[in-house]
């Protein structure tokens, strides 16, 4: 027995060494920790425990019988993030370049499918090389089986994925088919074909960090959600995005404790909307100053910068909030912020965490690049997301609510819970200009004509009022009082019931 | 024999002035109206009144400048009289004899006081008249460049170049060669043409290390004059005022009485009958030299307001309804100390450039006996590029000197300033430099103890301990609640570590912590135990509390991996971990900001008024590249290396957002 005792602290001490003291130092000299530092990091401190650390791969090809490390280039298990349990795995880089084996992916799976049993959320840290190409099509089977698992666990239980390191090829779809991906720059990136295949198929010379780096993902493709400096933050953001998510889609998010008082006023708000229709004003503001703390998470910050998504919380509450930023492309949905906001929508939704609603939008963005890329379906994901959510749904419009993009963002036509209007609120099928000139169209060539036409049409509906009429909007609020008036409507909203009709499921424009 | 003072003043200015002027008339049950620009709809001072007349455009050549446009919204009012306040049409006399002929009274002196002492040159031949001591200049209207490198060089450099018609630092330069005379002319008579509209300079002798001292006075139209103590002014930036205080702690009484009679002389000659400030510069030993006199309501007025207890707007109300002083010479007692920091929408780390949009926050210390907030904005208020960027004058009052500029500092401390720069850390820097302290000061303070511009602050160690501490207690207190979420997995409660590393530029500090009721005390380093207290709770922008028993005020906000504590002008970026996350944290590499050398970027927002170079063109280092105006300056980007223009982005006429790039560098 004390023999068995003493085998098992060598081998415990053997598996804690992972790749060896040389490839710890090379992954320390790249400025990344180990997966094991990672999850130390990640997890409330003596809160990890590990299993599996004795699974080894069986290939034998290639001289791989005589090489064998004691868990297989991955370390999985569970912890706790400031007491709430989640189950984590992490790629060892210094165990055969992190690559995935039958074993590997068996390990993945096994805490995946616990997770589902017992409703905790799934984080992954990835790190590694790609498939272990020594075990062929048993590596291949293993990434499957792991995609399989994600799509199960789509919804049921938060998965998220921190990239900090290589993933590449068929690794990519795991964490693509999670719920968010973090980065870590200058030390990670993602591509399905790395720079040396782009080469030589198309001739065309990128480095890896513009192929697939943090920042390419977090800007260009929208592949990534956040981007941070080291595993350090990465680590912590991770943790604080984790205490707004509920663990699993049976119970509510978390609430955390506030001093902030709901009825905080901010009489600073009345003067956030200038008065010029035309100027542009920053709804991060209206964001900050209306949430628990002005503490806000924001998802994307760097893609499609015209709609702002994150968590934050409202009388200790978890919400989503959505907002048209009237700084960058005057606020219009384009293809890109559809989809951005469509897939924040359907997460909320999931996991029924309130979506929080600021409008300021003059429309859909015009042109040939908007229709030829399929604004129309894109546009579709966020309308459709919006009217299939059952979540509360709790809609402020600040100014402008123009054409079609009003009843897409959370309009009272598609269940919206609570639709507020701010004073300086705007509905209408378009700006007054526009209008004029297709109503009008006989008068253009009258400039005095046009302008009281125009003054006319603005007098009639630059205001609350004629949405107000037909119960489009349930109270005209004043700005100060937003955080209030939002705080009440979402405790009003606590217990809400509303169930889709029953299906297999929907059929979103993807 | 009181008079009956007016029912109704127009406050033909706007912002702080015109909100403190209407402050004194409410006191006095006196009906005010103020005037605002398209950019001042729904300012406070309008807000404030009880009247409100619409003038016209932003800028204030067409609104705030547009005498008519004042003389009709008085005729449509009804006001009796007009307070000016300082700046716009405050020194213009043809202003206070339109309104004469309109039968309005004017807040303010006799135009020909105004006339006499509003423009420079004149004003000095009536100063050596009067027996009051000028520096060596040339007093006469400069011709042209080739006259000006003339005249300085008669007179012996350094020399000022300073519009006539000018007031601040605006249209100002000095000059120590002559081509930068011939530099210097040229832009002064523009500055001076564009924000006076008169165009003429004067050149005078550059006195060194000088103070600026300045005498305040009061008059009526009995033929009384009596002053109210001095000011001083010494610290300046780019002859902009930035913190000023009474008394000086430079005068001596025979020294102070000196001044204050040749201000009294002076004042007499032209019947003065309003308040008014005399101007000196006092060499290092107390020679005292005439440089100015502003016949109007000073800036800085409220520190003489604060240590005298006289109201300068009231009086001059009364004096202007034709009452008599009430105030004898020997009635005016020195009471005290008072200071004022003016605090400016400029970016003190890019070397003071305005800065413009919305005062997204904006909170400071609560007036009270010792503190005074003249202000004419409030958060949410929009600092416009068409006026002078001050947010506030923040001023205190102390038993004496250190008491006024602790006071001070503390405010500052209790300052939030969000969505624009602002100077803030700057003005608390300069109250803590030992320097100031002393009272050894001179208007090239700033030049001198920043010779390379403000670059941020550095605490003392025992300031730092104390920030370090604080970021302790806000880590374990954050930690403490976050573990107090819901749906746990019923695992031991969490007991916050005794031993902590904060991180601050990258240098690590050991903490060892003990609970303590109502706080913690914190040993760093192994030095003495700090014990900090306060009632602070995560998500509060302000830590209150006390370290050792001293109070400490500090804004604090979480970061991506830490939290930031901004205090005594130091913004600290702390991250609190365990020995082991430290440990690891170690291990993150170093990464070095994007070189941007390669970019001219926008210091500020403004308008492009000229682009010097054009692509492909080579250039030297110091060479001049484009001209942004913002706030009214124009100011010159010059190249801070040689290299070749490869592309411009920018042309003549647009409007620049900051950072957004001008030129690129091959």
């Amino acid at each position: 027995m004390q023999d068995i005792i003493r085998q098992l602290e060598e081998k415990r001490a053997q598996a804690r060494q992972g790749g060896g003291a040389k490839r710890i130092e090379a992954q320390h000299a790249k400025g990344k920790l180990t997966a094991r530092e990672r999850i130390e990091l990640l997890l409330d401190p003596g809160s990890f425990e590990e299993w599996d650390m004795f699974v080894e791969h069986d290939c034998t090809d290639f001289g791989m019988d005589s090489q064998k490390v004691a868990g297989d280039g991955v370390v999985t298990g569970y912890g706790t993030i400031n007491g709430r349990a989640t189950f984590v795995f992490s790629q060892d880089f210094t165990v055969f370049g992190g690559s995935l084996s039958a074993a590997h992916a068996g390990k993945i799976c096994k805490i995946m499918d616990s997770a589902m049993k017992v409703g905790l959320p799934v984080i992954g840290l990835n790190d590694s090389g790609g498939a272990r190409i020594q075990e062929g099509v048993d590596s291949l089977a293993g990434y499957a089986e792991v995609f399989q698992r994600n799509a199960l666990a789509s919804g049921v239980v938060p998965q998220i994925s921190v990239i900090m390191g290589p993933c590449a090829g068929g690794a990519v779809y795991s964490p693509a088919m999670t719920d968010f991906i973090f980065m870590v720059k200058d030390s990670s990136y993602m591509f399905v074909t790395g720079p040396d295949v782009v080469k030589t198929v198309t001739q065309e010379v990128v480095t890896q960090e513009q192929l697939g780096g943090a920042v390419t993902h977090t800007t260009k493709s929208s592949v990534a959600d956040n981007a941070y400096e080291n595993d350090v933050e990465a680590l912590a953001q991770t943790r604080r995005m984790f205490d707004f998510l509920p663990l699993n889609n049976r119970e509510k998010a978390p609430v955390r404790e506030t001093w902030d008082p709901i009825n905080r006023q901010e009489a600073s708000l009345d003067t956030l909307v200038p008065p010029n229709p035309n100027k542009p004003y920053d709804m991060k503001e209206l964001i900050e100053k209306v949430v628990d703390e002005g503490d806000f998470f924001e998802v994307q910050p760097n893609y499609a910068k015209n709609i702002i998504i994150g968590f934050a919380r409202i009388g200790g509450q978890t919400v989503g909030i959505v907002a048209n930023q009237p700084m960058v492309l005057a606020g219009c949905l384009d293809i890109d912020s559809s989809r951005k906001g469509a897939r924040f929508v359907r997460f909320c939704d999931c996991y029924d965490i309130p979506i929080v609603t600021f409008v300021d939008v003059p429309g859909f963005l015009p042109g040939t690049a908007q229709e030829y890329g399929g604004i129309i379906k894109h546009g579709a994901k966020l309308l459709f997301a919006y009217a299939e959510a059952t979540t509360p749904k709790v809609t402020v419009i600040t100014r402008k609510a123009y054409g079609g993009a009003y009843d897409v963002m959370a309009s009272k036509h598609l269940r919206g819970d609570v639709n507020y209007a701010w004073p300086s609120a705007e509905i209408a099928v378009m700006g007054p200009k526009g209008a004029v000139e297709i109503i009008f169209r006989g008068e253009i060539g009258d400039a005095d004509k046009i302008a009281a036409r125009t003054e006319e049409y603005r007098q009639k509906f630059a205001n609350p009022f004629v949405a107000g009429h037909r119960g489009f909007i349930d109270d005209v609020i004043m700005p100060h009082n937003t955080r209030y008036r939002i705080a009440r409507s979402l405790a009003m909203l606590r217990e809400k019931k509303l169930e889709n009709p029953w299906k297999k499921h929907d059929n979103i424009p993807l | 024999m009181a008079t009956k003072l007016f029912d109704k003043i127009l406050i033909a200015n706007r912002g702080e002035i015109a909100c403190r002027v209407i402050k004194t008339c409410r006191k006095l049950g006196i009906k005010t109206v103020a005037v605002y620009s398209d950019a001042d709809d729904g300012a406070l001072h309008m807000r404030m009144a009880d009247e409100a007349i619409h003038i016209g455009a932003p800028a204030a050549a067409e609104s705030y400048l547009v005498i008519e446009k004042i003389v009709a919204a008085c005729k449509k009012t009804g006001a009796q009289a007009v307070h000016p306040g300082y700046g716009f049409l405050s020194e213009n006399r043809k202003f206070a004899a339109a309104l004469k002929e309109a039968g309005i009274a004017f807040i303010g002196p006799n135009p020909e006081a105004i006339f006499a002492m509003g423009d420079k040159i004149e004003s000095k031949k009536l100063a050596q008249k009067a027996g009051v001591s000028t520096v060596p200049g040339y007093l006469g209207a400069i011709g042209g460049t080739d006259e000006a490198v003339k005249i300085a060089t008669e007179i012996g450099f350094p020399v000022m170049i300073k519009a006539s018609a000018g007031g601040g630092g605006k249209g100002m330069r000095i000059a120590y060669s002559a081509e930068e005379v011939a530099q210097g002319f040229s832009s002064a008579t523009n500055e001076a043409k564009n924000s006076f509209g008169d165009d003429r300079v004067f050149i005078e002798k550059y006195i060194e290390q000088p103070r600026h001292i300045e005498i305040q006075v009061l008059g009526d139209k009995h033929g009384n004059v009596i002053y109210l103590g001095e000011r001083e002014c010494s610290i300046q930036r780019r002859h902009q005022k930035v913190v000023e205080e009474a008394p000086s702690p430079f005068l001596d009484e025979k020294t102070r009485k000196a001044m204050g009679e040749q201000a009294v002389a002076l004042s007499k000659t032209v019947n003065y009958d309003s308040a008014g400030t005399v101007e000196f510069i006092v060499g290092p030993d107390r020679s005292f030299y005439f440089l100015e006199m502003n016949t109007r309501l000073q800036v800085e007025h409220p520190v003489t307001e604060l240590i005298t207890g006289i109201d300068l707007v009231e009086q001059m109300i009364r004096v202007a309804a034709g009452e008599k002083l009430a105030i004898k010479q020997d009635d005016v007692k020195l009471n005290g100390w008072a200071l004022e920091v003016r605090i400016y929408a400029e970016d003190p780390l890019r070397g003071f450039l305005p800065s413009t949009g919305r005062l997204a926050r904006w909170r400071t210390a609560p007036e009270s006996d010792v503190i005074r907030n003249d202000t004419g904005v409030v958060e949410g208020s929009e600092i416009s590029m068409f006026y002078d960027p001050m947010i506030s004058k923040l001023c205190s009052y102390g038993k004496d000197r250190m008491e006024a500029i602790e006071t001070l500092s503390a405010a500052l401390d209790e300052t939030w300033i969000a969505g624009i720069g602002h100077n803030v850390n700057f003005l608390s820097a300069v109250l803590d430099h030992p320097r100031f302290r002393e009272g050894r000061l001179s208007t090239n303070f700033i030049a001198e103890e920043w010779p390379n511009g403000y670059g941020g602050t550095v605490l003392p160690d025992d300031r730092q301990n104390s920030a370090l501490a604080v970021a302790t207690l806000i880590h374990i207190r954050n930690e403490l609640r976050a573990r107090h979420l819901g749906g746990k997995l019923g695992l031991p409660e969490w007991v916050p570590d005794d031993a902590w590393i904060a991180t601050l530029n990258k240098t690590e500090y050991k903490i060892a912590v003990t609970d303590a009721e109502g706080g913690l005390d914190a040993r760093i380093s192994k030095g003495k135990a700090l014990k900090v207290r306060s009632a602070w709770k995560p998500g509060e922008p302000f830590f209150r509390g006390t370290v050792n028993g001293a109070p400490v005020v500090a804004r604090v906000s979480a970061r991506l991996d830490g939290v930031r504590v901004v205090h005594g002008g130091a913004e600290l970026d702390i991250a609190v971990r365990t020995p082991r996350a430290a440990e690891l944290a170690r291990l993150m590499p170093e990464k070095l900001p994007p070189d941007m050398s390669k970019y001219l970027l926008c210091p500020m927002p403004g308008l492009v008024v000229s682009i010097a170079v054009a692509e492909g063109e080579p250039v030297k280092a110091g060479q001049a590249l484009a001209v942004v105006e913002a706030m009214k300056m124009e100011n010159v980007l010059r190249a801070e290396r040689d290299g070749t223009v490869k592309k411009v982005n920018a042309k003549k006429g647009d409007s620049l957002a900051v950072d957004q790039v001008i030129l690129e560098f091959a």
